[in-house]
C-alpha cells in the first residue's frame, strides 16, 4: 500500500485492474485504492507477471502492506500452486518474488531496519502525551528522536498509536479531503519554518505573446497563461535545485526530477496538487494537455499514485479569483511553494517614465531549514526573467 | 589534633598507613608477598614496615604466587588476618586456582563452617610502559566470581580507608591498586580512617550524562567532565569503588536522572565490566534512557610497550569527551 500523501496511514483496496498471470510493465495501472483524497490509481514499478494478489478488494490495510507479488521474467512461479499436486521431495530453489508496489520512504529518521529511531525515554513520553513520532525531527545520536524532541512537540488530540481509528469515518468525500488538508497543513505550520518573498513581475509581453499564439490554435488547444508560470518555475528550478525536493531525516533530499504539483480546486470544496512529471522538459502544449488531463481526473477523483506522491514543489495560482498575491503553506515534505496572484494592470515605472503594464505578484514560501532568503530571492527573480522571454519557455 | 586538619600525602603513603594502622590494631594481621620486606615492596608500599614490625609480620615469600596466596588462604582459615601482596594482576593468574577454587568457595563447600578472611592486594593497569605482561586490567575476571569482594580504591581516602574494612570482612577481598595512582599526591584528613566498601561515590554531580568509571580512569574521566562543562554539558562522574558487588542502586539512580551513560573501563570491552554495567542499565533503567549506553575501553590488543601506542590503546580524556558528546547529541 503506497503512501499517497504525507499523512496517509492506511488505504482501502477497491479494485484490481490486473489478474494473477497477466503481464505487467512499469507504469501500468494495476489497482485502485480509496484514500481520504478519493480513488487513486496505483502504478507498478516492475516488469513481469502478476504472481499473487495478497489483499482482496474491500480490505483496508496500513501503508507499507504488500498488496501483490510480481514475478520477474525468467523466475519460476511462486511455491504455492493452486493445483492439488503432490509436492516434490526436494523443493526447487525459487527466486523470491519482489513486492509489486514501491512503498515511498518514511519521513522520520529510520534505522537500517526501517523502524523509527526513538530513545526509550522519548517513546514513553510520546505515548503519554499522544505525540505522533513519525513527524518529529530527531536531534539525538545518529538522528534518533530523544526525549527533548518529544517534549518540544505539540500533543495530538488523538493517541498516536491508532491515528486511523481515532477519528470516525468521514461522512462525505469532501469531509475526508478537508481532514487530509487539515492534517498536512497543520503539520506544515508545526514543523516547517517558512519564509516568504514577494516579487512583482511584468507579464505584459508574455500575455501578448500567448494571445498571438492562441489565435493560431484550435479552441480546445489554447494555452492558459498558467502553463507559462508552471514552465517558468520548472526551468528556474534547474538552476536552484534546493527548492526542488524534500526535507527528510533532518536534511534536504533533492527531487529525482522536476515534478511540479499544481494546486487544483475541487468542486466539492478542498484542493489537491497532483504532479506534472518532468515539467521542465515539456513543451507548453504538452504541459497544457497534462494540466487539462489532471484537472479533469482530479475533479473525477481519479488520480494516479505517482501524481499524488511525487510532487517536488507546488505552484498555486489564484489568478481567477482576483487577489493580488498568495502566500502559501508548503506541502510537507516539500520545501517550497510558488504562488501567483492575478495579472492586473498597474502603474509601472521604467527608465523614468510611468506606464501601465500587466503585472503579476509572484511569491515564494520556502522552508528555511533547506534554503535561505538570498537564494530564494535569486530563484524568484529568475522566474521573472524567464517570463520576459515567453518564446523560449 | 584539629578536626579539620589535613596532611600532605600520597596514595602510596596512604596505603602504607592503612597497613600500619591494621597491624597496630590487630595482632592477627600480617603482610606477605614478593619483596615486601627487605626491598620495601615492588611499588615501595611497605617501605620501612619490616623494621617497624619485624620479619614475623612482614614476610618475604618465594616467587610462587600459587604457594604464597595459598598460604595466605590457609592462614586466614586458621584464624589470622593476612594481607597478601601480589605484584600485578597479570601475575595473579598463577594463583587463580587458589583464589577461585579455594578462597571463594570454602564457606560454601564447608556448609558455613569455614571463613577465609584474607585480603589480597595487587596492582593493575597500564600507562607505565611495562608492556603486555605487566599492564593489563583483569579486575573483571575476579568480579565474575561469587564468594569474593573486589575493591578499586581511586582516592587517598579510599587507599587509607578500604583496607581495614576489608580485613573485617569474613570473606576474601581483593584490592586493586592502579599503578599510576601510587605517586598521586594530595591532602588527606589527619584523622582519616576506615570507609564503607559497599557503595559507589558520585565524585562530581551533573545532569546531562553519567560517566561511570573506577580506579585509574577516574581522573581522566573527571578531566573529561571539566572539558564537557566548557561546552555546557554537565557530566556526573561515578566512581564505582567496589566492582563486586556492584552498587547498582547508585548507577541506576544516576542514569535515571541523566538518561545517558558512558562507561569508562581500562579493561577490554569484550565480556568485561563495562558490558556488565551496560547490561544492568538496560535491565534496570531501559525506559529512562535517551541514548544508547556508550563505552570507552582499552583497544583490544595486548597493551603495547611504546609510549605512543600505549597511550593510543588506553582510554584517554578526549575519547571520553567524544563519547559523551555523541550520546548527549543535538544541542546538549
Amino acid at each position: 500500500m503506497p503512501q499517497l500523501g504525507a499523512d496517509m496511514a492506511a488505504g482501502k483496496l477497491t479494485e484490481w485492474l490486473k489478474k494473477p498471470g497477466e503481464r505487467v510493465k512499469r507504469g501500468d495501472i494495476v489497482a485502485v485504492v480509496e484514500t481520504d483524497k478519493g480513488a487513486i490509481e496505483v502504478e507498478i514499478f516492475e516488469n513481469g507477471t502478476l504472481d499473487r494478489v495478497l489483499v482482496e478488494p474491500g480490505a483496508k490495510v496500513p501503508v507499507g502492506t504488500v498488496l501483490a507479488m510480481v514475478r520477474g521474467d525468467g523466475e519460476a512461479p511462486s511455491a504455492a500452486p493452486p493445483m492439488p499436486r503432490p509436492m516434490p521431495a526436494v523443493a526447487p530453489s525459487v527466486p523470491k518474488p519482489r513486492p509489486a508496489v514501491a512503498v515511498p520512504e518514511r519521513r522520520a529518521p529510520a534505522g537500517p531496519t526501517g523502524r523509527l529511531r526513538v530513545s526509550p525515554a522519548a517513546a514513553r513520553l510520546a505515548a503519554e502525551r499522544g505525540v505522533d513520532l513519525a513527524g518529529l525531527r530527531g536531534t539525538g545520536p545518529d538522528g534518533a528522536i530523544r526525549i527533548a524532541d518529544v517534549a518540544a512537540a505539540p500533543a495530538e488530540v488523538a493517541p498516536a498509536a491508532e491515528p486511523v481509528a481515532a477519528l470516525p469515518e468521514p461522512a462525505t468525500p469532501a469531509e475526508a479531503i478537508r481532514r487530509a488538508i487539515a492534517a498536512a497543513m497543520s503539520r506544515s505550520n508545526r514543523e516547517i519554518p517558512h519564509y516568504y518573498l514577494s516579487h512583482a513581475i511584468d507579464v505584459s509581453r508574455a500575455l501578448d505573446w500567448l494571445a498571438r499564439g492562441n489565435e493560431q490554435r484550435p479552441v480546445a488547444g489554447r494555452l492558459l497563461y498558467g502553463v507559462l508560470l508552471v514552465k517558468a518555475v520548472a526551468l528556474a528550478l534547474r538552476d536552484y535545485p534546493e527548492f526542488n525536493g524534500f526535507w527528510r531525516d533532518g536534511r534536504f533530499a533533492p527531487g529525482a526530477g522536476i515534478h511540479v504539483g499544481t494546486a487544483i480546486a475541487l468542486r466539492g470544496g478542498g484542493l489537491i496538487a497532483p504532479a506534472v512529471h518532468d515539467a521542465d522538459a515539456m513543451t507548453l502544449d504538452a504541459l497544457m494537455a497534462s494540466l487539462r488531463d489532471l484537472v479533469a481526473r482530479a475533479r473525477a477523483m481519479r488520480l494516479r499514485s505517482s501524481e499524488l506522491a511525487d510532487s517536488t514543489i507546488t505552484v498555486t495560482s489564484l489568478g481567477d479569483q482576483g487577489v493580488d498575491a498568495v502566500f502559501g503553506v508548503i506541502y510537507p515534505p516539500q520545501v517550497a511553494l510558488v504562488g501567483f496572484g492575478t495579472p492586473a494592470e498597474r502603474p509601472w515605472a521604467d527608465q523614468g517614465t510611468v506606464t501601465t503594464r500587466r503585472v503579476i505578484q509572484a511569491s515564494l514560501a520556502a522552508d528555511h531549514r533547506a534554503s535561505d532568503g538570498h537564494r530564494g530571492a535569486l530563484f524568484l527573480a529568475r522566474v521573472g526573467q524567464l517570463l520576459q522571454e515567453p518564446e523560449k519557455l | 589534633m584539629n578536626a579539620g586538619a589535613t596532611v600532605r600525602t600520597t596514595y602510596r603513603e596512604a596505603m602504607r598507613e592503612a597497613i600500619r594502622d591494621a597491624m597496630t590494631r590487630d595482632p592477627r594481621v600480617f603482610l606477605m608477598g614478593e619483596d615486601v620486606g627487605h626491598y620495601g615492596g615492588c611499588f615501595a608500599v611497605s617501605m620501612g614496615l619490616l623494621k617497624e614490625f619485624g620479619p614475623d609480620r612482614i614476610r618475604d615469600t618465594p616467587l610462587s604466587e600459587a604457594a604464597f596466596v595459598g598460604a595466605g588462604i590457609g592462614a586466614a582459615m586458621g584464624g589470622m588476618r593476612p594481607i597478601v601482596e601480589v605484584m600485578t594482576v597479570n601475575f595473579s593468574l598463577l594463583a587463580l586456582d587458589q583464589i577461585v577454587n579455594n578462597a571463594a568457595t570454602l564457606r560454601h563447600m564447608s556448609g558455613g563452617q569455614l571463613s577465609v578472611p584474607v585480603v589480597i592486594r595487587m596492582t593493575t593497569g597500564g600507562g607505565k610502559q611495562v608492556a603486555a605482561q605487566h599492564s593489563h586490567s583483569l579486575e573483571c575476571w575476579y568480579a565474575h566470581i561469587p564468594g569474593i569482594k573486589v575493591l578499586a580504591p581511586a582516592t587517598l581516602e579510599d587507599a587509607r580507608g578500604m583496607l581495614w574494612t576489608a580485613l573485617e570482612d569474613p570473606d576474601p577481598v581483593i584490592i586493586f591498586e592502579h599503578t599510576l595512582l601510587y605517586n598521586m599526591e594530595g591532602d588527606l584528613a589527619a584523622d582519616a580512617g576506615p570507609v564503607a566498601i559497599d557503595r559507589a561515590a558520585i565524585r562530581r554531580p551533573g545532569r546531562d550524562v553519567s560517566l561511570i568509571t573506577y580506579g585509574g580512569s577516574l581522573y581522566k574521566t573527571l578531566d573529561a567532565a571539566t572539558a564537557l562543562a566548557a561546552d555546557g554539558i554537565e557530566a556526573e562522574v561515578i566512581d564505582l569503588r567496589t566492582l563486586r558487588p556492584l552498587d547498582e542502586a547508585t548507577i541506576l539512580e544516576s542514569v535515571t536522572r541523566t538518561r545517558r551513560a558512558v562507561i569508562v573501563d581500562e579493561g577490554w570491552r569484550s565480556v568485561g565490566l563495562s558490558a556488565e554495567i551496560s547490561a544492568r542499565i538496560m535491565e534496570g533503567a531501559f525506559y529512562e534512557l535517551d541514548a544508547p549506553v556508550a563505552r570507552v575501553c582499552t583497544v583490544e590488543v595486548p597493551l603495547p610497550y611504546p609510549k605512543h601506542l600505549e597511550d593510543a590503546a588506553l582510554p584517554q580524556t578526549d575519547g571520553i569527551v567524544r563519547a559523551a558528546r555523541h550520546v548527549v547529541g543535538g544541542n546538549g
